[in-house]
């Protein structure tokens, strides 16, 4: 599904957050990537929504080269990428639902389509009461369940995660990461950028450790 | 009759992005009521100076006594030779009617005019011409007047034409002035309408950044992220169109009684004319365009530069 071939990044400034990365994650896998801040973690998570581009080497998205995709087609690529972010990246003058409700819209999806989608996903997400609410007036933990929510209301084969339990408590990321598991059980790819150790070795899914920029 | 699911999500996402850029508008009600008045009164100031030279070609144009001209034929020719000569101006295009005056009856009329019986009656001779006086059709242009002209005077027996049309030849460029005026403050207002509209909708964009960036981030495409700035562009020219037409047709109000009394006192029964429909149609489809230009200009400069983190 994610395949990386000695990928390089090197950004202006002569910093380099991979130095030829080689990965392979199967279709259905889930995934954690380890590793100290600065080791290339967030960059490979970015690189396959194409947020960055690779100054080397090549990225395979689902048997598509992402270096020979037309600039027209990042936007479709991305629809299929569902992305979570630490920062949760909601419109904060939106409502939960609208919110929520983003990805349909762009994807072009009829307006009862658009309602019954959301509430499906607010009510796996457990928000579904909150959906006329603004996200400034939510919690942490409620707002990054409304961030996995817009990731998942299309139905993307894959998910990433960014740090998504930095800012929370322990019993409120095992309840994040329980979610990402029953989204994996249904066979969407899941690739989490983590570094709660503790609660990795407890799930015991496969564990990718990154160190300066290359599989450790 | 159900549309393909393609074309109804194509409209449906149009439909959205147009009720949702007016009920932005609405929003903020100061700040776009500002913006439109300003593309409104740019948008009327020239679209009145095009109706005011309208309505003078118009009010010129229906003035009683349309432009003479008189030719002045050999003093040999006798009266069948000049009445032939009167037939054949009568026949040239762009002559409505002929009056043949002979020089007797030229003669007698100068008499009673001038008061000079006596002094007339010492000559030994009638010194006047036979004159045709032709009456040249109302509207002729100065070129087709000079041809017109040039026509009588390549007749053989005419001496010489006088014409009555410095005053044609003065109103013809002083419309011709007016017209060139209208269209170059149509052109510097209706590029004040795109910059204005323009800059509104760079505002708009940099207000809307972090939007921005989470929708191109979500998988928005280009004409997504563009579609909600060209309709505000596209409602704002349309309401400045719109604001425009109604000035328009008040000024117009105000200034009927004004200038039909001015025209009555011409012994005119001229009425001032409104934009009508066409024009008003012209008025909001320029709105639009010039909104939309706009619109477009400040997307195309200010939407690529903006790439989600």
């Amino acid at each position: 599904m994610i395949r990386f071939d000695s990928v390089s990044k090197r950004y202006p400034g002569g910093n380099e957050a991979l130095r030829g990365l080689d990965l392979h994650i199967e279709r259905g896998e889930m995934v954690f990537i380890t590793g100290a801040s600065g080791a290339g973690k967030s960059t490979f998570l970015r690189m396959i929504p194409l947020l960055e581009r690779p100054s080397q080497g090549s990225v395979m998205i689902d048997g598509v080269n992402l270096l020979r995709l037309r600039r027209s087609r990042v936007p479709f690529l991305r629809r299929r990428v569902g992305m979570i972010f630490q920062d949760h990246r909601l419109l904060h003058d939106r409502s939960v639902f609208d919110n929520v409700a983003l990805p349909l819209v762009i994807a072009g999806r009829s307006h009862a389509d658009v309602g019954r989608r959301v509430r499906a996903a607010l009510d796996k997400v457990g928000l579904l009461h909150k959906e006329k609410a603004s996200p400034v007036t939510l919690s942490g933990g409620e707002q990054q369940r409304v961030g996995i929510a817009r990731a998942v209301v299309t139905r993307p084969p894959v998910i990433l995660a960014d740090e998504p339990t930095g800012n929370l408590d322990p019993a409120l990321s095992e309840e994040i990461m329980a979610l990402f598991e029953q989204f994996n059980q249904v066979g969407v790819t899941t690739v989490i950028a983590s570094h709660d150790h503790a609660l990795i070795e407890r799930l015991g899914h496969r564990r990718i450790h990154l160190q300066d920029g290359r599989v450790a | 009759m159900k549309l393909p699911a393609s074309i109804q999500a194509w409209f449906e996402q149009h439909a959205r992005a147009a009720l949702n850029t007016l009920g932005g508008l609405r929003l903020r009600l100061a700040s776009s009521l500002m913006t439109t008045a300003v593309i409104g009164i740019a948008l009327a100031l020239p679209a009145g100076f095009l109706l005011l030279v309208d309505n003078l070609e118009a009010a010129t144009a229906n003035r009683e006594g349309s432009p003479q001209a008189s030719a002045f034929l050999q003093a040999t020719l006798n009266v069948d030779q000049q009445r032939d000569i009167a037939a054949q101006i009568k026949a040239l295009e762009g002559i409505t009617d002929v009056e043949h005056i002979t020089p007797e009856a030229a003669l007698a009329e100068f008499q009673r005019a001038s008061g000079m019986q006596e002094t007339l009656a010492l000559l030994e001779r009638n010194p006047l011409p036979p004159v045709v006086v032709a009456q040249l059709r109302s509207g002729l242009s100065g070129a087709d007047a000079d041809a017109l002209i040039s026509a009588l005077s390549a007749i053989g027996a005419v001496d010489e034409v006088r014409v009555d049309r410095v005053w044609l030849e003065r109103l013809d460029a002083l419309m011709q002035l007016a017209n060139r005026g209208s269209g170059l403050i149509a052109l510097l207002l209706g590029l004040t309408v795109v910059l204005v509209v323009g800059n509104t909708i760079r505002l708009d964009i940099e207000n809307r950044r972090s939007e921005i960036e989470i929708t191109k981030l979500i998988g928005g495409t280009d004409a997504f992220v563009r579609r909600p700035f060209l309709y505000t562009g596209m409602w704002y020219g349309l309401l400045g169109g719109s604001l425009a037409a109604i000035l328009l047709m008040l000024s117009v109000l105000l200034l009927t009684g004004p200038s039909s009394h001015l025209a009555s006192l011409y012994g005119s029964a001229f009425q001032p004319m409104g934009p009508g429909l066409s024009g008003t149609l012209t008025l909001l489809g320029s709105g639009v365009a010039l909104g939309l230009l706009g619109a477009g200009v400040a997307v195309g400069r200010h939407l690529a530069a903006i790439e989600p983190r």
